[in-house]
């Protein structure tokens, strides 16, 4: 995807000088492998420190929650979905926006990188089209993208944007739907007890430093129940049940909002696939209510609104 | 001494026999990476690894510690009365830490235990431990200790130097309590003037791998208000989405918070670490707050790192150039950078 960058930076520079946008927000290349940081333009001659490539995983429409200016942003499928829910759910205007569309070919998962060089230090990753070399100190090694995809990717229904004012090359193919949710209905067939292990067994590590939270652009409230001291809801310490109550509330609060982008999972400092907890309840809406969120700005979320025709097992 | 020889079988070995009559913390993969772990029967250390992903701070300085104990039954004649959660604090050691990471207890040290204050829990674990470091052969590309007043083969903090000769650890005693622990360990063999010589140059070559490096001569000469009101800082903030990860992995960070929590009519008093980049970190009762702005909290991280600890101790910015905040940032917001900046202003 490296070769969308020229692309980015023309039209940033063309929107800033033109004066279409007061500030552009995408990604710049980062201090070290596989990792991008996210910069907010307002010159048009900074416009070429604009970067894209497979290592852009964060989710963008994280850094425009009650922005009042014009914004010009780049946005793949599932950052272009939550830009759909930000609207639908007051965080910004429609009119503010100038959408830069990527046709997104998948992030590279950079734990899986790490892995197939038995962790050997990576000095540098250079990408080519479908393939990318890895480079340490002595060593280099190729390999395909597609057998290093970000877990969310290699299931991605959505990959080109939703919403978009101008693309920076043409729609990819969609992915074929193979089975999105089979992680999911292999957690379903366990017994209560075996899932409250699995789950235990999951955060075990867990250090609660919210960079799952605070990197997702749903959880934009104001003060997190987990914050909240007075009452206090949740206890501060790393006691197991306290750690699980977070991780419960955390993606029941994403129900039928998450994209299933994979920024949460990706930042963990260690490695929890937070994506687990997600992933039920987004099988959930989209079984139960045939939602899948950020897909359209003419329809209320499904959990924002009542059809007579909703599931209503549950009511007695 | 000038140092003792122990083949790996043998000190794992040692290590395994010392650890049935004390707590010895080694490295060991967890995932893809790894931590500090207490040694026992059922795990494998593996002291080929370039640095735990968490440092070793919490050995000393628990993520969560239960300092008091209540009651609340107002028939109880001590019905809400502090007493302070029993614990003892027995000897125990860590072997392998990495000598960025022993440096960050001197530098915590300073702020636990000063004649002013002295905190009971820090200095009494403190002092039971005993530090083990391994010297740093291959430092990675995002180490800059050499910087800020350490090396891949510092002794500072250290009670015993190893250093890693492939097949066998050259031991090196620097303390007393040093000395003492490599008595317990037993058995190994007085190196030959050969062996340390080999030993001298390779760590000497790990010096000319450290490729990092990073400006600190000129931060104690600006003032305070200069560098707080500098213009760089809401560029560097953007992108931060204040998580706790670059505080928590941090091994020099040491802010905690007080939490009172209460099951039916018994309370505990419990801190935990906290994290200057989370906006409760600041809040007051009153409801206002501080550090309100992200880039508030930004801007305190690093003006106390860089430049508060500075001025207040003399003593070197708090930092030890370990590099885990660089690395695993989840968006890529560089210290080093932050450094150039700061200094260069
Ligand atoms: S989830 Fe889809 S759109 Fe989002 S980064 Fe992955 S492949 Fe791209
Ligand atoms: S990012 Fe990881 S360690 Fe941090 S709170 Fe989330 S799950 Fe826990
Ligand atoms: S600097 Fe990076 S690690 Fe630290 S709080 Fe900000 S985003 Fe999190
Ligand atoms: S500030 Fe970063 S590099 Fe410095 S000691 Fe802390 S984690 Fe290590």
């Amino acid at each position: 995807m490296l070769e969308y960058t020229p692309k980015i930076r023309e039209i940033a520079r063309g929107l800033l000088e033109k004066g279409t946008v007061d500030v552009f927000i995408g990604y710049r290349k980062g201090s070290v492998p596989m990792m991008n940081e996210p910069v907010l333009v307002t010159d048009p001659a900074q416009t070429d420190v604009l970067h894209w490539d497979s290592h852009c995983g964060l989710n963008l429409c994280n850094y425009l929650t009650k922005r009042t200016d014009r914004i010009g942003i780049v946005a793949n499928g599932c950052n272009s979905r939550n830009i759909v829910t930000h609207i639908i759910e007051n965080q910004v205007k429609r009119e503010q926006l100038y959408i830069v569309g990527i046709p997104c070919t998948g992030m590279i998962d950079h734990r899986a990188v790490k892995r197939a060089v038995n962790g050997k230090e990576i000095k540098e990753v250079q990408e080519n089209k479908d393939t990318f070399l890895v480079i340490g100190k002595d060593f280099e090694e190729k390999f395909a993208k597609k057998d290093f995809l970000q877990d969310n990717c290699s299931v991605c229904r959505h990959r080109n944007p939703v919403e978009y004012d101008e693309m920076v090359a043409e729609p990819v193919e969609e992915q074929e739907a193979e089975d999105v949710f089979a992680d999911v209905k292999t957690i379903e067939k366990m017994s209560p007890s075996e899932k409250q292990d699995f789950f235990t067994q999951l955060i075990s590590s867990c250090i609660r430093c919210y960079a799952c939270r605070n990197v997702c652009p749903l959880c934009y409230c104001p003060t997190c129940f987990v914050d909240e001291s007075q009452p206090q809801w949740v206890g501060k310490s790393i006691d197991p049940v306290d750690t699980m109550t977070f991780h419960l509330l955390r993606a029941f609060h994403c129900a039928g909002r998450c994209t299933d982008c994979g920024a949460c999972e990706r930042v963990c400092p260690v490695a929890i696939p937070v994506r687990q907890f997600t992933k039920k309840l987004n099988k959930d809406t989209l079984e139960l209510f045939q939602w899948e969120a950020g897909l359209t700005l003419e329809q209320r979320p499904a959990l924002d609104v009542y059809r007579v025709d909703d599931y209503n097992d549950f009511i007695l | 001494m000038k140092g003792r020889l122990f083949t790996k079988k043998e000190w794992d070995k040692a290590l395994r026999e010392l650890s049935k009559s004390q707590k010895i913390f080694v490295p060991a993969k967890e995932k893809d990476f790894h931590n500090f772990t207490v040694l026992d029967n059922n795990m494998e250390p593996d002291f080929d690894f370039q640095n735990t992903r968490l440092s070793p701070k919490s050995i000393v300085f628990p993520q969560s510690e239960r300092m008091f104990e209540y009651t609340l039954d107002e028939t109880s004649p001590d019905a809400h009365i502090l007493k302070e959660a029993p614990k003892d604090f027995p000897p125990q050691a860590v072997v392998g830490i990495r000598p960025c990471d022993a440096h960050a207890f001197q530098i915590v040290n300073v702020n636990f235990d000063n004649p002013e204050y002295k905190d009971p829990w820090w200095v009494r674990r403190y002092r039971a431990t005993t530090f083990v470091g391994l010297g740093c052969n291959e430092p990675c590309s995002t180490c800059f200790c050499t910087s800020v007043g350490g090396g891949p083969f510092s002794e500072k903090g250290l009670d015993i130097l190893l250093h890693d000769l492939g097949d066998r650890f050259l031991a090196k005693a620097i303390t007393e309590k040093g000395i003492e622990f490599l008595d317990k360990i037993g058995s190994g063999k007085e190196a030959s003037e050969q062996t340390l010589k080999k030993a001298a140059l390779e760590a000497e070559a790990a010096l000319g791998k450290i490729s990092s490096s990073v400006p600190t001569d000129r931060l104690k000469e600006k003032t305070e208000i200069e560098l707080f009101d500098a213009p760089f800082w809401e560029k560097i903030a953007f992108p931060c989405i204040n998580c706790g990860t670059c505080t928590y992995l941090c091994p020099t960070c040491w802010c905690f918070d007080i939490q009172d929590e209460v099951f039916r009519k018994e309370g505990d008093r419990i801190r935990n670490w906290d994290s200057c980049m989370f906006p409760l970190f600041t809040l007051h009762g009153s409801g206002h707050n501080p550090r309100e702005k992200k880039v508030q909290r930004v801007r305190q991280r690093f003006m106390h790192k860089l430049k508060y600890y500075v001025d207040k101790y003399g003593n070197g910015v708090a930092c030890v150039g370990c590099g885990r905040c660089v690395q695993f940032c989840p968006v890529n917001i560089d210290i080093r950078e932050v450094f150039e900046l700061m200094n260069g202003y």
